[in-house]
């Protein structure tokens, strides 16, 4: 897309084009392009191909586990019902994507409207992380076709697990509802765009609300297994407190991380005002999740004293935690900070990448490594691993089409603006080029 | 730019939050502290008496009609299988192993484990289809066709029972000693496990008679056990329940699960539900009005259509 730009050749951005006329679905999905043009920016792109290596591989691997089940992908452990599916797909992926309703509450709640910007980023970041949860779930589930049975067929209302179906299930559409704006402005349906809007702030509450519990909820889920998580990562009293909180960070320094690869690789896309904002609002969002991690480390700490637990912390599995709060939650902090002090963006971006990298490391300790630690560690089945790339590939895949399409990273136009003079006799030599 | 008035943006997200509300409120807080069916039925298990014969193993697998095992059950070998450094356990081809321990005081020591049959069974309650139930006639049975293998209940048991059959594509279940409710308990009658046992190491009863017995046995021989009945206070209470000459730590026993049922760790979390669901709304929508007072209300709108920005 770059080197198109650089014949003149402006992406889809706009209601109608520079001629008056309005856009067909088709050249909207090819972003304006003709489909030479497109194929050809396909092939150009050396991250496509790393992608249809992993989907070569893992697509034919996932069907693999549905046509022969879960055993065969799958160390099938009774110790270990629950591996990289869950403890990855859902515990990890889920906190990430907490970006929506932290942002949708800065700006609909507390009406911060100089995030808008990013706003929108932060919303499709929450809709796919949670939606790509699910289809990690429904890989993992014995019978993901009964996936709705705990919504209509047999409730366990004492269930956390009940809890969380139902939270995410509405949040999921929730964030389909907030996100639409976005694409009922690409479709070409004002109607819609305007009667969602109206419902804006009802939806961010509901937004918080549910993600408040099924945040919590899902570090509450290991409160079933007291004997079986460690117990430096296990906590009754403060689980679902340590799950939420961390969520916090994790989100925005998701929507930093999301950002930073964005203006890095997919610039052409962003149009002035995201462009220009970025710094200022990763600089805000970085002082959120600093505060967010200094929240987190307290009660993390707070949790140890609270069950004394400080003997452990001499332990080999001690050493673990402390590198996890060390490497994981200190030192994002401490980068943040200084970055924030000195306005130093790229500081503040890489303490946003490292929170993230801390984030999974707790979901994932607290899920697989630290779980059963009086028993034995599993190392997850080779298929396992690949169709846990593989999905995440899909997610970045999909993630990229929506942002290269939907007016995310730019404002949609009324009408696109006339580019240079002889554009035709350029998108030729485009082509050709 | 629409503007939206305060009374449209009340209705808004009282909408939100009445949708949310319909979430049904959890019915473990009102569960309170549950000690079982007054009648329920139990089995004392008295280790001394066991010399691993494993004829339970093969009366459970008739009973349940389980398919053969690799070795039959009259292969004593089974005993030095390690997996991943454990010794054998209950898994969905066989609901009750035995194993053998090595001890200090007495030396080889036979165990048999299969579900232990909870009072208020952490299976159950982790289980988000209610496929769990807990018998009045003290059986913990579980409903194939409602579940969904999340495998929660796997995660949630703290004595590692539950079996999967992950091999199957179409049906897989989870696969679990039912104290041979369909065939026997119903009925009355003891599991086969019990009445095969060549040594009577099983008596079956009332749970609560048979928390006599086991105390009157103790009582009798203070030399012979050691002072414990594992499962009288375990997790809430388990149906099965244990007596041993050795201490429960060398037979392989978990002697720091909590005394009260698991489903209590997770009160603190359920509690919060509620409060949530009924002050976020009201909180949230405060604060919106507090942060917006005398700006648009929180309609700045910069995506509607490329008109001007703050």
């Amino acid at each position: 897309m770059k080197k198109l730009a650089t014949y003149g050749i402006k992406p889809h951005d706009a209601e109608v084009k520079a001629d008056g006329q309005k856009w067909s679905l088709m050249e909207k999905l090819l972003l304006g392009l003709t489909l030479d043009q497109y194929l050809d920016q396909l092939k150009r792109n050396k991250f496509n191909w790393l992608l249809a290596l992993i989907f070569a591989i893992g697509i034919p691997v996932i069907i693999y586990r549905f046509i022969f089940g879960l055993g065969v992908v799958t160390h099938a452990s009774y110790d270990y019902p629950w591996g990289l599916f869950l403890g990855f797909g859902l515990f990890c992926m889920v906190p990430l994507s907490a970006s929506g309703f932290m942002l949708g509450t800065t700006v609909e709640i507390f009406g911060r409207h100089d995030f808008e910007p990013i706003e929108r980023l932060a919303l499709l970041n929450g809709l796919l992380g949670y939606f790509f949860a699910v289809v990690y779930l429904l890989v993992d589930l014995g019978q993901p076709w009964r996936l709705i049975y705990p919504m209509f067929v047999s409730w366990g209302p004492a269930a956390v697990l009940f809890l969380v179906g139902w939270h995410v299930a509405t949040y999921l559409s929730v964030q389909v509802m907030e996100v639409s704006t976005a694409f009922f402005e690409w479709i070409g349906f004002p109607r819609g765009y305007e009667f969602i809007r109206k419902g804006t702030v009802g939806l961010t509450v509901s937004g918080i609300i549910l993600s408040t519990l099924h945040q919590g909820a899902l570090g509450a889920l290991f409160t079933y297994a007291p004997g079986k998580v460690h117990p430096l990562w296990y906590s009754s009293s403060f689980q679902w407190i340590h799950y939420f909180t961390s969520s916090i960070p994790a989100g925005l320094c998701m929507v930093i991380s999301v950002s930073t690869i964005v203006i890095l690789t997919m610039k052409w896309r962003c149009d002035d005002r995201f462009i220009n904002n970025l710094d200022r609002i990763t600089l805000s969002l970085a002082k959120g999740a600093a505060m967010g991690l200094i929240t987190y480390l307290f009660i993390k700490l707070l949790a140890v004293a609270h069950d004394n637990e400080w003997a452990y912390i001499a332990t080999g599995w001690g050493a673990w935690w402390l590198f996890e709060m060390l490497a994981g939650v200190l030192l994002p902090m401490f980068l943040l900070a200084v970055g924030i002090h000195n306005k130093n963006v790229l500081l503040c971006r890489i303490g946003a990448f490292v929170t993230v990298f801390g984030i999974l490391l707790n979901r994932l300790n607290t899920a697989l490594i630290t779980f059963n630690w009086q028993l034995y560690q599993e190392i997850p089945h080779m298929w396992e691993i690949v169709i846990s790339i593989t999905i995440f590939a899909i997610y970045v895949a999909t993630y990229r089409f929506i942002l290269n399409r939907l007016p995310i990273l730019y404002q949609y136009k009324a009408q696109a603006v006339e580019e240079g003079v002889a554009v035709e006799a350029e998108q030729k030599a485009a082509v050709n080029a | 730019m629409s503007k939206i008035s305060r009374r449209k943006f009340l209705a808004g997200s009282v909408a939100g939050g009445a949708a949310v509300m319909m979430t049904p409120a959890k019915k473990a807080l009102a569960a309170g502290s549950f000690e079982g069916f007054p009648d329920g039925m139990g089995v004392l298990v008295d280790f001394t008496r066991c010399v691993g014969c494993r004829t339970c193993e093969a009366a459970c697998n008739k009973e349940q009609n389980l398919p053969a095992p690799a070795k039959p059950f009259d292969d004593y070998s089974v005993f030095d299988e390690i997996h991943h450094g454990q010794p054998r356990r209950p898994t969905s081809k066989a609901y009750t192993v035995v194993n053998r321990y090595e001890t200090k005081e007495e030396g080889p020591v036979f165990r048999k484990i299969q579900c232990n049959h909870c009072n208020e069974p952490a299976c159950l309650t982790s289980c988000f289809v209610n496929a769990y139930t807990k018998t009045p006639e003290g059986a913990v049975i579980y409903n194939s066709k409602v579940c969904v293998g999340c495998r929660n209940c796997m995660i949630a048991c703290p004595f590692h029972i539950p079996g999967y059959t992950y091999e199957s594509v179409i049906n897989p279940v989870i696969k679990k000693c039912i104290f041979c409710y369909d065939t026997r308990l119903k009925e009355g009658r003891p599991p086969a496990c019990v009445e095969s046992c060549p040594q009577q190491v099983m008596t079956f009863g009332k749970r609560a008679e048979l928390m006599n017995i086991a105390h009157e046995r103790m009582r009798k021989n203070p030399e012979k056990y050691v002072d414990h009945i594992y499962g009288e206070k375990e997790v809430g209470g388990t149906g099965w329940f244990y007596i041993s000459g050795v201490p429960f730590e060398e037979l392989g026993f978990d002697t720091h699960l909590p005394k009260e049922p698991i489903i209590n760790n997770v009160k603190d979390f359920l509690a919060v539900v509620p409060m949530v669901l009924a002050i976020w709304p009201a909180l949230f929508t405060g604060f919106h009005l507090l942060a917006t007072k005398g700006k648009s209300h929180g309609h700045g709108d910069d995506h509607s259509h490329g008109e001007e920005g703050h």
